[in-house]
């Protein structure tokens, strides 16, 4: 990789003035993407701001109906955290799933989420879940914040805190993972609150996670395995690659989507 | 250069690093340790596993700088006197052919162990294989490894 100065401050404050000092810092999260990426030089920042020494950025709280995760904490402590596997099970099941356990010992949800990788799943959850990314300036909702592939509502010295995520009746996320990547080549995540279903699919959409109107119309409807198979899911947007076309990442959409109904707790 | 202090297999260890060194560099060539393997040097094969704090993660996706006060073990550090339990059941069990994955193996295999007992979990056949998902053997040798691993796990 190209030549680049490490920082690593104590401080959100330290962090930010860390970043404005350099010529192309990047904040460094967990590195599982990052580092890989800059040896491939696709990414070539004069400076690295390590956040994981940054005491706000850590812990899993839960207050009233919300579960506030931590930036930094990695996928590993999510998945090992009794308060999500009580709160929201399914994000907790998400989190055991992502890459292997190596990586999971050291990529973090704020990583996952501001990297907005297409095929990432912490998106599809956050998107489900109608989650709220707290950042040093101010709350954003999932809603807007995913703005296409490798793109966030993120701004420049903006650092994500925490995630906030409030409880729902049923979730579920269910992915057929790329074998050789461990990536989601279709993820679907599901999530009910009342008559109200939010249904979020990584892995497919060609501008990277999005929701699926079809999908949730059949399930606001009928909370069924049958209603996902039957629901009408449009090739259109979708991706073609060396994996799967874009017919094939349909069915697929509708397939991991009856798993997720039928696993949502 | 950063100066970064840290404990590797039990010594302490001072050096400067540039921000760009990775942990499988450093270990590799600065401390001469050359077990643990890159394979792919793209996080995917599992050749580089160490333990950080007694956690697996891949030496090639972690910068040294990073690990200011960190404790470090590799495959040098796990034999104490004898071999470590892991190291004696990838012998009894054949789990390995040509020899290159066997570091990052043996590292994911202790780790997992140690997860599991934690946790109180079963660590079956099954869970081995999935556990092992960020390892890969060229030779196809995982059959030997699972045994292998499943035995160490009833001797740790």
């Amino acid at each position: 990789m190209y030549p680049v100065s490490y920082h690593k401050p104590a401080s959100v404050d330290d962090a930010v003035k860390a970043l404005s000092s350099g010529e192309e810092a990047m904040v460094l999260a967990g590195g599982q993407t990052l580092i890989a990426t800059m040896k491939q030089h696709l990414a070539a920042p004069s400076d690295l701001v390590d956040i994981r020494g940054i005491a706000e950025l850590s812990g899993i709280k839960i207050s009233g109906d919300t579960l506030s995760i931590g930036a930094a904490m990695t996928h590993a402590e999510v998945a090992a955290s009794k308060d999500v596997q009580k709160h929201i099970p399914a994000l907790a099941c998400l989190a055991a799933g992502i890459g292997d356990p190596a990586v999971r010992h050291m990529g973090t949800l704020g990583g996952s989420v501001a990297n907005n990788d297409p095929a990432a799943d912490y998106p599809a959850a956050l998107l489900a879940l109608g989650a709220t990314v707290v950042t040093n300036k101010r709350e954003i909702a999932a809603d807007d914040f995913f703005t296409g592939l490798f793109s966030t509502d993120l701004e420049d010295g903006e650092i994500i805190t925490r995630v906030d995520f409030d409880k729902t009746e049923a979730a579920g996320y269910a992915k057929f993972a790329q074998p050789a990547s461990l990536y989601a080549l279709v993820g679907v995540f599901v999530a009910k609150r009342g008559g109200d279903v939010r249904v979020a699919i990584t892995g497919a959409g060609d501008d990277g996670v999005f929701r699926s109107e079809a999908l949730e119309a059949a399930l606001a409807k009928d909370f069924s395995e049958a209603a996902a198979k039957g629901a009408g899911v449009s090739a259109d947007n979708l991706m073609s690659d060396i994996h799967g076309d874009a017919d094939y990442r349909a069915h697929l959409i509708r397939v991991m989507a009856a798993r997720a109904v039928a696993g949502a707790a | 250069m950063t100066k970064v202090s840290l404990t590797v297999n039990g010594k302490p260890v001072a050096r400067d690093v540039a921000g760009g060194t990775l942990l499988s560099e450093f270990l590799r060539e600065d401390l001469r340790l050359t077990g643990t393997h890159i394979g792919c040097d793209t996080s995917q094969c599992g050749a580089c596993v160490v333990h950080v704090n007694g956690k697996a993660v891949k030496a090639c996706t972690t910068l040294a700088a990073s690990l200011e006060g960190a404790d470090v073990t590799t495959i040098e550090g796990l034999a104490n006197g004898g071999l470590h339990p892991m190291q004696e059941a990838f012998k009894e069990h054949h789990g390995l052919q040509c020899g290159f994955c066997t570091p990052g193996m043996i590292m994911s295999g202790v780790d997992m162990v140690t997860r599991y007992k934690a946790e109180g979990r079963e660590l079956t056949q099954e869970a081995i294989r999935h556990e092992l998902e960020g390892n890969i053997c060229r030779c196809t040798g995982y059959h030997n490894i699972v045994k292998a691993v499943e035995d160490a796990a009833s001797k740790m």
